[in-house]
């Protein structure tokens, strides 16, 4: 379980995000819902200590990240996975040394068990056959499959997807939705997707935060999401003729 | 007032980046490969330098102190000396600030503004020793060799020059070469290298290092980083000559 308390963060004069008061469940696919540059990449590198914050507290299981020892941080990094918005993908390895380097760096498994862990997350993410791909001869989407390979190969306890979706097609989109999903509930792990895709916050959407401009504006379910008389909310969940026909639909659904 | 702060975050980054490694093993790998990509790789141009610029040397110094009143020798003597107390260490040092120095500031400096940096942080790597210490180990373990070959090809070098050219006969160049021949000044050189060879890495390495913003500002960084490096060791230089003569 994560939580974060009172978490103000802001860049010079300007206040990125604001009293941020949250709890992320564990098990839960919880989603992180905004418009562009509402803030979500920054309340998730503030989460993992990437930004030092202004005050307030990010509690793992209780301990508080901003706080902690250096050697404590280091430790409870080994057990989070990130997917950067961008992949950030080591461009000096290929796919494959990219996918093995936190079980070479952190786990004393032999080459073929390394080999076996990383063919098994690369087929997770539909990518059998790029392992001798550098980075650069990869496509949007599959760097950040790659990504999301690298974040899960070591079992983290704690799942940080920043966009995992975006810039896949639909089929990929819900392939990826589907396996944060499946590995959240499989092996447990608190999991946060930062996304703007509708599909997504349908489909794997638990628990979740709209924040808009830095403020955490509404917090619940995908279920509460189609009654929200949230009007900012409104606005960016069901913005076009193909959303509105789904809320309309769901509502009928419930009148009856 | 800036540049204290600058020293100041330098001196910091280094203590982050001498630390016990998580995984020597994968070190070890790492100093290995950053000898050939950036020690190995640098050799032919080191080579062709000094060849070069160890004949114009000899060919000058024998134009100009081909005076009676000198004794024959001289001419080597000089060389000898002067291109092992300064020439080897501090030039050829100066030509890899610019070639190893870009490279590892342009590096380091791409995988911070492409988040391969936080990637590594979020892991639990520690990012400074992981990708700086490596970098540093190899540029200094491999000093000794780029000095001794420098010498070797500059004294080939002039040599070849001046008996081909005529200037100096090979037996006076010899005998000028040999003359009161202790290993101080290999020392001295030596000294000189593993100190510049540390400049030249670890400076790029902090600019690389603390970069922020895009494609611009890592080839900003990394001019900074070889103008800075260059003034660094020339300081340090004239520093240790004086210590050390
Ligand atoms: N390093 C920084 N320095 C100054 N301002 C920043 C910095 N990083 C982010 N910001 C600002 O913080 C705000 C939130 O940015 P953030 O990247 O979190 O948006 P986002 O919600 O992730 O948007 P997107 O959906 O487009 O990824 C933006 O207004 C941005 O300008
Ligand atoms: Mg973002």
């Amino acid at each position: 379980m994560i939580e974060i308390k009172k978490l103000y963060k802001s860049f010079g004069d300007k206040t990125v995000l604001n009293n941020i008061n949250a709890v992320f469940e564990t098990g839960k696919t919880n989603l992180t819902i905004g418009r562009s540059g509402s803030g979500k990449t920054v309340l998730m590198k503030t989460m993992v200590g990437l930004e030092c914050i202004d005050s307030g507290q990010v509690l793992f299981d209780g301990k508080d990240m901003v706080t902690m020892s250096k050697k404590e941080r280091h430790s409870l990094r080994e057990s989070i996975g990130m997917v950067f918005q961008n992949g950030a993908l080591f461009d000096s390895m290929s796919v494959a040394d990219n996918v093995r380097f936190p079980l070479r760096m952190f786990t004393n498994m032999t080459n073929g068990e390394m080999d076996k862990r990383v063919d098994f997350c690369l087929d997770r993410v539909n990518l059998g056959n790029v392992h001798t791909f550098t980075t650069s001869e990869l496509s949007g989407g599959m760097r950040k499959r790659v990504a999301i390979a690298r974040a899960i190969v070591t079992n983290p306890k704690y799942l940080f997807c920043d966009e995992p979706n975006s810039g896949l097609d639909p089929q990929t989109s819900i392939l990826i939705d589907n396996l944060i999903k499946e590995i959240t509930e499989e092996y447990n792990i608190t999991t946060i997707v930062n996304t703007h895709d509708m599909n997504s916050v349908m489909g794997i959407g638990e628990h979740i935060i709209f924040i808009h401009q830095g403020n955490l504006w509404w917090e619940g379910t995908r279920n509460e999401i189609t009654n929200t008389t949230n009007q900012e909310l409104n606005d960016f969940m069901f913005n076009n003729e193909l959303t509105k026909l789904l809320k309309a639909s769901v509502l009928e659904k419930a009148v009856k | 007032m800036k540049i204290f702060s600058e020293i100041g975050s330098y001196l910091i980054l280094l203590k982050n980046v001498f630390h016990i490694p998580e995984n020597p093993r994968l070190y070890r790998k790492k100093v290995i490969f950053e000898m050939r990509v950036l020690c190995l790789d640098s050799l032919p141009i080191i080579a062709v330098i000094s060849i070069f610029v160890g004949a114009a040397i000899v060919i000058q110094l024998a134009a100009n102190l081909s005076n009676p009143i000198y004794p024959r020798w001289i001419t080597g003597y000089s060389s000898r000396e002067g291109i092992m107390l300064e020439f080897a260490p501090t030039m050829i040092n100066l030509v890899l600030a610019g070639k190893i120095g870009s490279h590892i500031a342009s590096e380091i400096g791409t995988m911070r503004i492409t988040e391969q940096i936080d990637a590594l942080d979020v892991m639990g790597v520690n990012s400074a020793s992981y990708l700086i210490l490596p970098k540093i180990i190899a540029c200094v373990l491999f000093s000794p060799v780029v000095i001794v070959v420098s010498i070797f090809l500059a004294l080939m070098g002039g040599w070849l020059a001046g008996t081909l050219t005529g200037v100096i006969s090979s037996y006076d160049f010899l005998d000028g070469l040999q003359l009161d021949y202790t290993n101080k000044s290999l020392i001295i050189s030596l000294v000189k290298g593993l100190v510049y060879s540390f400049i030249i890495s670890s400076i790029p390495a902090y600019r690389g290092y603390t970069v922020s913003g895009g494609a611009l500002e890592v080839g900003r960084s990394s001019t900074k980083a070889v103008v800075e490096s260059c003034i660094t060791l020339i300081i340090a230089n004239l520093v240790i000559t004086n210590l050390l003569i």
